[in-house]
């Protein structure tokens, strides 16, 4: 086979496209898996071959929010159901008792999620610049320090910041696990942040601090606007990681402050695992990051080549 | 407008001594150039003066006042940075009214103010395009003018002309030197151009290893350097050192080099050791009757002068003389210097002996 590094031959090009899409397929099947099944009915969901071809159903998604009760054919037959999804769940022989927790514990990721990962981004931005602009004693120590708070596995010191919640009340709180996740992005926003800064120069706030500005209004209003991209892409990093963390989260959280991840394998339906109901959850839980994602993906893609090319 | 006084100002950075005690003055409304090669401590001089650095000791005059330790924003310059350091993500025009609107000048007035400075720098149709597509000229343009919008008392320029390409550094000097003429304000301008400085200073101060070696008059320099490195670093070819050894009295006019007498301002001090016979290449004379010799070691043709350098037994010699004059590679030729011009340094300081040439302009 021959190789140029000009244009590649029509055949060239067909095997590379084929690749590709092969590759494609296999990385997002776990994906297509997952939102297939959420609107498969329960026994589509479990049958072998899984079919490809199904009759979609909404049941995963009614399951998923709403707790039910089995009731006698006659209490059925005298309450007709008055909505879609209530004839769904009367086919099944039950009614609707109330709201499951689904909508609680995904409030309680958002809450978590977002707010560890303002907190961290907040905080990095101020200790980046810190980093990057002040003569600070013991400088490269200290980032060192930061960065080493990464190098352990989350496992290895689960048991005692277990303790230690428990002691100060923080056990099950959306204070707690804010602390705790901003905690941990901590290191990887003060790092990212502060190469992102490095590379703004700082001419830029020395003319506003000679045209007059303070220092605060010149980080305000010099700094920020160029470190937004980078900014942006700190904070994906960050949320991406508080929104999926599972380990702390199943430990630390059970019920006020339990968040998505550790609740979506709990969903048990009557009579076995009720499948749906888990992907019709798990497919909801993977939106939001990828709405935030795409939303500042331009940013992303320019944040993440930002520090290697050198002028 | 304002006079800048440094009376022994002095920055270290850690154990490193960025600029030894230094002093200097300023005149109202003077093109003022600091000039040295790269690292000597230019920028750092004039960074303390903006107020960006604080000096280790030292008074910064500006206007009378002692600055040296208010912070940037109360001392009413203005400072054009190499990079020229425009807002990216603001457009030309409120790059320009950026410093206006920390005064919280009203928006008409800003307005006002804004369009005048383009006018002057012949920008106004560039005023709503963002900088990042501007060309390096364009760039250097809205820099000075949110440097003159503010009509500050003075300006400091670091370098400013130092990213544009050769051709258009040319252009933009006149510019900005007609820029100054037509303003009148005080302006402290940092190169390492020793050209650059000659062509557009009114006074030049020479820097070498955080050191003030002289400063005056661009002629004063050229024609009396107070030291070798001065001496060296100024002119194109630089000055010509011959080495020679010997005692010289005061009021002496001539010093022996390898058995020949030659000229010398009358000296106003005695010296007695190694020492260095200074005499820049326009002053050195082809002529076949001199008793000086040399042997030309080559030609550099240059339209109408020529550069000959020649082989001499206190060392190398360039001499600048008319295109059409014969001289050939080999040949063996007498050496006349104009003995009127020269400089004496001790060779060991690098100091100038005093002499009548140069006693009004040394100090120190
Ligand atoms: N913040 C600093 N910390 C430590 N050393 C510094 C600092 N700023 C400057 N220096 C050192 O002080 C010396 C003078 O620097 P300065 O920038 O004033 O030189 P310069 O004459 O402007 O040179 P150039 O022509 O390269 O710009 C250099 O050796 C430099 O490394
Ligand atoms: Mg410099």
């Amino acid at each position: 086979m021959s190789f140029s590094i000009t244009d590649p031959s029509p055949r060239q090009k067909a095997v590379a496209g084929a690749l590709v899409i092969a590759y494609a397929l296999i990385t997002m099947l776990p994906l297509i898996w997952i939102v297939s099944t959420g609107f498969k009915s329960s026994a589509d969901s479990i049958a072998y071959p899984p079919k490809i071809a199904f009759e979609p159903s909404l049941e995963g998604y009614v399951n998923l929010f709403t707790a039910q009760t089995r009731q006698t054919p006659e209490y059925l037959a005298e309450n007709p159901p008055q909505t879609w999804y209530e004839e769904i769940v009367h086919e099944k022989g039950m009614v609707i008792a109330g709201p499951s927790r689904f909508g609680e514990r995904f409030l309680n990721s958002v809450i978590i999620g977002f707010g560890s990962t303002f907190l961290s981004v907040f905080l990095g931005t101020l200790a980046a610049y810190a980093f990057s602009r002040y003569r600070i004693p013991l400088k490269d120590d200290l980032l060192f320090f930061i960065l080493s708070t990464r190098m352990m596995p989350p496992i290895a010191v689960a048991i005692p910041i277990f303790l230690m919640f428990r002691n100060l009340g923080l056990s099950d709180t959306h204070l707690g696990m804010i602390l705790l996740y901003t905690a941990v992005n901590l290191s990887l926003s003060v790092w990212l942040l502060k190469g992102f800064i490095d590379e703004i120069p700082r001419e830029y706030e020395e003319a506003a601090l000679i045209d007059g500005y303070t220092r605060f209004q010149a980080f305000r209003k010099v700094v920020l606007p160029q470190a937004a991209t980078g900014i942006a892409a700190t904070a994906i990093f960050c949320l991406i990681f508080s929104w999926n963390e599972y380990a702390f989260a199943v430990l630390l959280t059970s019920g006020t402050a339990q968040t998505a991840p550790p609740f979506i394998p709990t969903i048990i339906g009557v009579g076995g695992q009720d499948w749906p109901a888990v992907a019709a959850g798990a497919t909801l839980f993977l939106l939001p990051v990828m709405v935030f994602t795409i939303l500042l993906r331009k940013h992303l893609l320019r944040g993440i080549t930002f520090g290697a090319v050198r002028k | 407008m304002a006079e800048i006084v440094i009376r022994n100002v002095r920055k270290e950075f850690g154990s490193f001594t960025a600029v030894q005690s230094s002093s200097f003055k300023v005149e109202d409304g003077e093109f003022f150039m600091l000039l040295g090669p790269s690292g000597c401590g230019k920028t750092t001089t004039l960074r303390m003066i903006a107020g960006l650095e604080l000096p280790t000791s030292g008074e910064i005059l500006i206007g009378g006042e002692d600055v040296a330790r208010k912070p940037a924003s109360q001392r009413d310059i203005a400072f054009v940075f190499q990079m020229f350091a425009l807002y990216p993500h603001l457009n030309v025009r409120k790059n320009i009214a950026y410093p206006l609107v920390s005064q919280g000048m009203s928006r008409a007035e800003v307005r006002r103010k804004v369009e005048e400075a383009a006018r002057i720098l012949g920008i106004e149709d560039i005023l709503d395009r963002p900088v990042g597509g501007l060309s390096g000229g364009d760039r250097q343009r809205v820099a000075l003018g949110r440097a003159i919008v503010r009509d500050p008392a003075c300006f400091l320029m670091d370098e400013p002309l130092g990213a544009l390409d050769a051709e258009f550094r040319e252009r933009m000097a006149e510019e900005l030197r007609a820029l100054h003429d037509r303003m009148g304000a005080t302006t402290i301008y940092v190169t390492h151009d020793q050209l650059e400085a000659m062509q557009m200073g009114d006074k030049i101060v020479v820097m070498n290893h955080g050191v003030i070696e002289q400063f005056g008059a661009p002629q004063d320099i050229y024609d009396k350097p107070a030291t070798l490195f001065v001496a060296e670093f100024i002119g194109s070819p630089p000055m010509n050192f011959l080495r020679f050894h010997g005692a010289l009295p005061p009021g002496a006019t001539q010093a022996t080099l390898h058995h020949v007498p030659l000229g010398l301002p009358a000296l106003r001090e005695a010296f007695e050791g190694d020492m260095v016979y200074g005499i820049r290449p326009e002053h050195v004379r082809l002529s076949d009757a001199a008793p000086y010799r040399g042997e030309v070691l080559a030609t550099e043709y240059l339209g109408t002068t020529q550069v000959v350098t020649l082989a001499t037994a206190n060392g190398e010699v360039k001499a600048r003389i008319p295109a059409d004059q014969p001289a050939r590679v080999g040949e063996s030729v007498g050496l006349d210097f104009d003995g009127r011009t020269t400089t004496v340094f001790d060779a060991r300081s690098g100091r100038a002996l005093r002499s009548a040439l140069n006693e009004g302009v040394l100090h120190g």
